[in-house]
């Protein structure tokens, strides 16, 4: 009963982390942003393992809809001309020094974690513990102010998106 | 070894697979997929932490994180943006072009 769960996370760790490891190092900036748009759907799964069907509906509507073809736009609108695909990768120090410091970063996190007693009870059930219904009265009766910020947040950064992004009209001079 | 510590470790590796990204990669698109990486790892924690607390019933992680995605969703609008204006004045999305604040 308690080692069911475990290697279904196991599984889902593995293979979104797989799966985004392949993505980040690929030269073709088109096959990385579909197979991040994998590991998304990915941590989704990871979602729905841990009883947050909710957000996991909100992961795959976020990002595996809207930000992946976002990113789509922008890498089909910044490609005009073929790329030097040598060229997007960096010099090969910065490369190095990158991959260096996120190795780094990743030994002191699993070495930190690892070594932290966490007490408690760690009976996974896969039941979800929250349901739609119940976010949806916490959303209305105790965050009802967060929620209206969030939707001016929203508005605001896509027109000021759109008006950074649109092409200036070409009058002075 | 709980199946916290499990979560957390995953969500350790993803974040240093996105750090990696935002540090080695030198393409503005695929350096603000790197950042939203790490955001998603921050994601999971919040909803590893949220599961294995003492009452989940309140869903006070499960809260946290739909609002963090909702930002995270602002904030990849408006980095693409940015990527097409520099787009625009450098004809490249090569970070190491975009060395000059004036367009």
């Amino acid at each position: 009963m308690t080692t069911f769960p475990i290697i279904t996370l196991l599984i889902i760790a593995v293979i979104t982390l797989g799966i985004t490891a392949v993505a980040l190092f690929l030269k073709n900036i088109i096959h990385c942003s579909i197979l991040l748009a994998v590991s998304w759907v990915g941590i989704a799964a990871f979602y729905l393992w841990a009883g947050a069907e909710f957000v996991a509906f909100a992961q795959v509507l976020v990002y595996v809809g809207a930000v992946s073809m976002v990113v789509l736009f922008a890498v089909l609108l910044t490609q005009r001309k073929q790329l030097d695909l040598e060229k997007l990768t960096g010099t090969v120090g910065f490369r190095e020094l990158g991959k260096l410091a996120a190795a780094m970063v990743a030994t002191v996190l699993v070495i930190a974690i690892a070594t932290t007693p966490l007490t408690g009870s760690f009976d996974a059930i896969n039941e979800p513990v929250i349901t739609v219904r119940d976010i949806g009265i916490q959303l209305r009766d105790n965050h009802i102010g967060a929620l209206l910020i969030v939707g001016v947040l929203l508005t605001v950064a896509l027109l000021g998106a759109v008006v950074v992004a649109s092409a200036e009209p070409k009058t002075e001079e | 070894m709980t199946i916290l510590h499990l979560c957390l470790i995953f969500s350790a590796l993803l974040f240093s697979l996105g750090l990696a990204a935002a540090l080695a990669r030198s393409s503005g698109i695929l350096v603000l997929l790197g950042i939203e990486l790490m955001l998603n790892a921050a994601n999971i924690n919040f909803i590893a932490f949220w599961k294995f607390s003492p009452n989940p019933e309140n869903g006070t992680g499960a809260m946290f994180a739909i609002f963090s995605i909702a930002v995270a969703a602002a904030e990849a609008a408006v980095g693409l943006a940015l990527i097409i204006a520099i787009y625009r004045h450098q004809s490249s999305i090569r970070l190491q072009d975009a060395n000059t604040l004036k367009g």
